[in-house]
């Protein structure tokens, strides 16, 4: 037995030093290494160089702006309902949770607030955005490791979802369904039944991806112990949503601000929990994200069930002016906290709107979180971070 | 303190916790605090001087335990020289067409100068952080002299790094101390600074909005003078007879 | 492909090409925003599945693909690259643009980072409106294209012209 050891260990060690001889003669250090910014990995257009040594990465560079279409810019010369159907395609997987924090900082400058029904109704859309988001997320992360088939359930189970909101807002993607002082429309007549078989797909989704992935012993190999945050490191870099509770710290807007408890989305009338995980690496961030789609189904039946009666809209003046101030509303989007600094001059347009897109503080950390990984693993990190383009070029 | 907080404080409940934070703001960074705004029990906002601004970083983060770093940003206070949405339908409701952009701002009264902590430099650094602790959000404010320059927040929020790139190339302002200043989304060769005010959108120059529906005739085209031709296609938007030729301008 | 390139090629013949060529679209995908989910839900979703109409998704690389789609939003600083990925491609090569952003801007009509239509930049042959398009639209873009090609006389696209192997 000795013997065996003893072997690996010199395996071992000639190993280590043919890939140094390796790396000596190909000057493998500092070679550059470029994905995308087309590249099946980085869900659209990122771009990231990375320095190589051998296989590790001694720097990586995000190089951003493929995506850049300037909301900022566009929304001062757009009214107040133009922007909201400017601003779903942000984050374009969950469009509806876009609109939820414009449409609440400009009532908040208005004085407005929407009726019970409507801050409901809200709510379950917004949970609705986040399942249709986070399920992709789900089933993509698979991909990232080789595994096609969880990709392929996600398309299908999403389907459900984005149904279910095709029926109440008339779009797939980009419902623009959020007026200041409400919304839209009501929901339609046998929605509620529909939502809650659609929901027990989703279950069943959320079920499948477990036995698939959680506990595979390659998905484990690959994100447990990879990429680790510490919290402390994610905050001061401005991490959010699942990507900090990943790392342990218990925090979600939903629950802690008063936004999203009763003053225009109504969490504080169901029974949830938020969930954390202590390892802060990819796998604890998956973990979470997982559990998160199972709560939000919990917190949509719940609210489905107690759906109080009354208007959609509150009296707002047909042409909206909002009134001269500054306001600054966040809410818990599928992706993070997601906020709009809203300056108004009195106009028909906002003076200037500062979007706080979760994804950008998100990838933010890269250049920290991938020095010193492995080539492979950059992929797996990336995707456990999980964002999307639009939200970060905005 | 001059601000507008003593107003508000009359007919609202008091808030304690944000009293009481910005007290001990106001003790410890003392003649830098220039003026603070209260919400109460929703948000508060503190400007400071310009020459405090990237030493205040450490100090909320260190000792006021604001862990959390939201973002950082800049506001161009100058008021639009093109106008409101460049003859939108909706804009000549209430206020005279010409675009010329004086409505806007005549209609409007701001309150103070620059938003609700004051200020008269034209641009401003602004910036939010979070307390977990507390459950308290800060925005901190801060105007620039005439060299666009300020301190960096990199030192203590990380985080603060691409949102300094990006406020580089949007506003051409400085970070003082920033390890490497270049641009984040535009390309390296543009020119310009789009988030300034004064910054044109082409497209809305040379085309009227194409959600224009009723659009009146100008007189002249009333006259019978042949309007075959656009004008001209670089024609900013108050030229006569551009808005005519929407798509739906009929 | 002699009679191909003399221009005397049998009808018979031709359609014969035509249809072979129609139903095996290598399909190189420039998912770059909002569409390209729909594009992936058209091409990855049990319930659209574009391949049943003869388009191959994922190839490998530019070099091997017929059809180019390109989903969303063309940026100034994107259409370098989109172009270049157009050129690697070998003749005979379609493009297919998707959504309203790639046709002409979209709602970034007026954005100062936006190239209003990718059609500026390389040519286009079916157009996908909708914001994003739902895969059903997607689906009969393909089916349009498809129509094109079985019409196509291959001697007519390239009398005179010497063939571009890239």
């Amino acid at each position: 037995m000795t013997d065996l050891a003893d072997r690996r260990q010199m395996a071992y060690i000639a190993a280590q030093a043919a890939d140094a001889r390796v790396n000596v003669e190909l000057e493998a250090e500092g070679m550059n290494l470029n994905i995308g910014p087309q590249h099946p990995a980085t869900h659209g257009t990122l771009r990231i160089v990375v320095q190589l040594d051998g296989e590790q990465v001694i720097a990586a560079d995000p190089m951003m702006g493929y995506m850049h279409r300037g909301y900022e810019k566009l929304s001062e010369v757009r009214t107040y309902p133009q922007v909201t159907t400017l601003i779903n395609r942000i984050d374009w997987l969950g469009s509806f949770a876009n609109e939820v924090p414009f449409i609440l900082g400009a009532e908040q400058l208005m004085e407005i607030e929407a009726p019970p029904r409507a801050r409901w109704i809200r709510t379950v859309l917004f949970e609705l955005a986040r399942i249709a988001n986070l399920t992709l997320f789900l089933g993509d992360m698979g991909v990232q490791l080789g595994a096609v088939t969880p990709v392929f359930y996600a398309f299908r189970d999403r389907e459900y979802i984005v149904n279910q909101i095709e029926a109440v807002t008339g779009g797939r993607f980009h419902p623009n369904f959020d007026r200041i002082g409400g919304l839209k429309d009501d929901l339609p007549a046998g929605w509620i039944a529909d939502t809650k078989v659609a929901l027990g797909e989703i279950r069943d989704f959320c079920d499948q991806m477990e036995d698939l992935l959680v506990g595979n012993e390659i998905f484990e190999a690959r994100t447990r112990g990879i990429g680790v945050i510490p919290a402390d490191v994610g905050l001061s870099y401005g991490l959010s949503g699942a990507n900090i509770r990943g790392s342990g710290v218990d925090w979600d807007l939903r629950r802690d601000s008063p936004v999203g408890q009763g003053q225009g989305l109504a969490y504080n009338e169901v029974d949830w929990k938020v969930w954390t995980h202590p390892d802060g690496d990819s796998f604890a961030r998956y973990w979470v994200r997982l559990q998160e789609v199972r709560e939000s189904c919990r917190i949509v039946e719940q609210l489905l069930d107690g759906l109080p009666s009354g208007p959609i809209m509150a009296k707002v003046p047909r042409i909206i002016k909002v009134p001269a101030g500054e306001a600054y509303v966040a809410t818990e989007n599928p992706l993070g906290v997601m906020g709009y600094y809203i300056i108004s001059q009195g106009g028909l347009e906002p003076f200037r709107v500062k979007i706080r897109s979760a994804s950008f503080s998100n990838m933010s950390i890269t250049p920290w979180l991938l020095k010193g990984a492995y080539v492979p693993d950059v992929i797996t990190i990336l995707a456990s971070l999980y964002f999307i383009l639009g939200d970060i070029d905005r | 303190m001059p601000s507008a907080d003593a107003e508000a404080t009359e007919e609202t409940p008091v808030d304690q916790a944000r009293d009481s934070l910005l007290d001990a703001l106001s003790a410890e960074l003392g003649d830098a605090l220039v003026a603070s705004h209260r919400v109460p029990g929703r948000d508060l906002w503190i400007r400071l001087d310009t020459a405090a601004w990237g030493d205040a970083a450490d100090y909320l983060r260190n000792r006021q335990r604001f862990r959390f770093f939201e973002w950082l940003s800049a506001i161009d206070w100058l008021p639009s020289p093109f106008g409101r949405s460049h003859g939108a339908v909706v804009d000549e409701v209430d206020t005279d067409d010409t675009g010329d952009g004086d409505d806007a701002e005549a209609a409007g009264p701001v309150t103070g100068a620059n938003g609700f902590t004051g200020g008269d430099t034209r641009f401003q650094v602004f910036a939010r952080v979070y307390s977990l602790t507390t459950g308290i959000g800060l925005t901190v404010k801060a105007d620039l002299g005439d060299d666009l320059t300020v301190g960096t927040w990199t030192g203590s929020y990380p985080g603060a790094d691409w949102h300094e790139r990006e406020a580089n190339e949007m506003f051409g302002i400085t970070f003082a101390g920033h390890p490497g200043l270049r641009n984040l989304y535009l390309p390296t060769d543009f020119e310009g600074h789009p988030m300034r005010k004064d910054y044109p959108l082409m497209a809305r120059l040379v085309k009227p909005w194409p959600g224009i529906v009723d659009v009146e005739p100008m007189p002249e085209a009333e006259e019978g003078e042949p309007t075959t031709g656009s004008p001209d296609p670089t024609a900013p938007p108050d030229v006569k007879g551009v808005g005519t030729e929407g798509p739906g301008g009929s | 492909m002699g009679l191909v390139e003399s221009g005397k090629v049998p009808k018979g013949l031709t359609k014969l090409l035509n249809m072979s060529r129609k139903y095996s679209l290598w399909m190189y995908q420039w998912g770059l925003a909002c569409c390209a989910i729909e594009m992936g839900a058209a091409i990855g979703s049990p319930r659209y599945d574009a391949m049943r109409l003869g388009v191959i998704p994922l190839p490998a690389s530019p070099r091997q693909s017929d059809l180019l789609i390109v989903a969303g939003t063309v940026c100034d600083k994107t259409a370098p690259v989109v172009r270049r990925l157009y050129e690697q491609m070998p003749e005979p090569k379609y493009v297919i643009s998707m959504g309203s952003c790639a046709n002409c801007g979209g709602p970034y009509w007026d954005s100062y980072s936006v190239t209003k239509g990718v059609d500026q930049i390389i040519p286009v042959d079916v157009y996908v409106p909708g914001c994003p398009p739902r895969p059903e639209a997607l689906l009969e873009g393909i089916v349009l294209l498809q129509e094109l090609i079985q019409n196509e006389d291959m001697a007519e696209k390239w009398k005179g012209d010497p063939l571009a192997i890239s």
